[in-house]
C-alpha cells in the first residue's frame, strides 16, 4: 500500500516576547506594533501542531513513531523556547522579529533537519486561540 | 440567587521570583518559571457575580457594563503587560496566579452596583492550570 497518511503531534510552550524590528527606534516599533512592542514584554501559551506525512512502514505500520517525534520536538523546540524570552534568551530571535510567522518558519526549519527526507512536514502554531499561522503555506 | 459569568482574556509576561532570595533558591523553588528574562501566558479570566434578576429587565446586571468594568480596571492594566513590573495592584507581591486572582478580586469588589456582589474569580494561566478565589469568608 503506497498511500500517504498524515500524523499529528500537539505540544505547547509558554514564552515572553515583544515585536521589535532591530534598527528601528522604540517609537517606530510602538507605532507599527502597538502594545505588542511593549519594552517590558508580554507573553503567550503557544500551541504547536506538527504534521508529518508519509507512507506507513509495511512492517510497523508507522509513518513515524510518535514517541520519537515527541522527543525530537521536546529536544529541539521546547527546550529552546519553553519558559524563555524569545527576544533575549534565544539565538534564533536575537535579531529576527519573533512574530508568529517567523516563529513557525524557524520551528519548521529546526524540525525539517531532524526528520527523514522521505517525510513531508507542516507546522501550525497558535499564538492565541484565534491567532495562528501555518508553514509551508 | 443567580450567578452570571463574563469571560475575558489577556496576554502577559511574568516570572516567579522572590527578590529577597538568591537566584539559586528561586530556581530551586520555581524552576523554569524563575527565568529572569520572563516568560508569558494567555490568561483566561472568569468573573462571576451573583444576585437576583431585576423584575423589569430580567437582568442580574447588564453584561456589557460588567465587561466595561472588567476592561477598564483589569484588562487595560494587564493585557500585553509585564505583571511583575507594570501593574500597580501587584506591586511588591509575588506574581503567582493565586495572588493575581486575589488582586483582581480586590480591584473589582467595590466597583459593582449594590444589588449584585462578586462571587468568584477564576483565572486560567494555561488550559490546564487555573485558580479560583471566592473572597475572604
Amino acid at each position: 500500500m503506497e498511500k500517504k497518511v498524515a500524523i499529528f503531534r500537539k505540544e505547547h510552550f509558554n514564552a515572553a516576547h515583544r515585536l521589535f524590528v532591530h534598527g528601528w527606534t522604540d517609537e517606530q516599533n510602538l507605532e507599527q506594533f502597538g502594545k505588542c512592542s511593549n519594552p517590558h514584554f508580554h507573553g503567550h501559551n503557544y500551541e504547536l501542531v506538527v504534521k508529518v506525512t508519509g507512507i506507513p512502514d509495511p512492517v510497523t505500520g508507522y509513518v513515524i513513531n510518535l514517541s520519537t517525534l515527541s522527543s525530537i520536538i521536546q529536544k529541539h523546540v521546547l527546550a529552546r523556547f519553553d519558559h524563555k524570552n524569545l527576544n533575549l534568551d534565544t539565538k534564533e530571535f536575537a535579531s529576527l522579529n519573533p512574530t508568529a510567522e517567523n516563529i513557525v518558519y524557524v520551528i519548521y526549519e529546526i524540525l525539517r533537519k531532524e526528520l527523514d527526507a522521505s517525510l513531508d512536514l507542516s507546522v501550525r502554531l497558535y499564538e492565541t486561540e484565534r491567532n495562528f499561522v501555518e508553514y509551508p503555506a | 440567587m443567580v450567578f452570571l459569568t463574563r469571560i475575558e482574556h489577556f496576554n502577559a509576561a511574568h516570572k516567579l521570583y522572590n527578590p529577597s532570595w538568591a537566584r539559586e533558591k528561586n530556581e530551586e523553588v520555581f524552576g523554569v518559571c524563575a527565568n529572569e528574562n520572563w516568560h508569558g501566558h494567555n490568561y483566561e479570566l472568569y468573573v462571576t457575580i451573583k444576585g437576583t434578576p431585576d423584575p423589569e429587565t430580567g437582568f442580574l446586571f447588564d453584561v456589557k457594563k460588567l465587561s466595561e468594568i472588567i476592561k477598564e480596571h483589569i484588562i487595560e492594566k494587564l493585557d500585553h503587560r509585564n505583571l511583575n513590573i507594570e501593574v500597580d495592584f501587584m506591586k511588591d507581591k509575588m506574581c503567582s496566579t493565586e495572588n493575581l486572582a486575589i488582586g483582581i478580586w480586590n480591584q473589582l469588589k467595590n466597583r459593582l452596583p449594590a444589588a449584585v456582589s462578586l462571587h468568584a474569580i477564576k483565572l486560567y494561566e494555561t488550559p490546564r492550570i487555573f485558580v479560583e478565589y471566592f473572597g475572604q469568608s
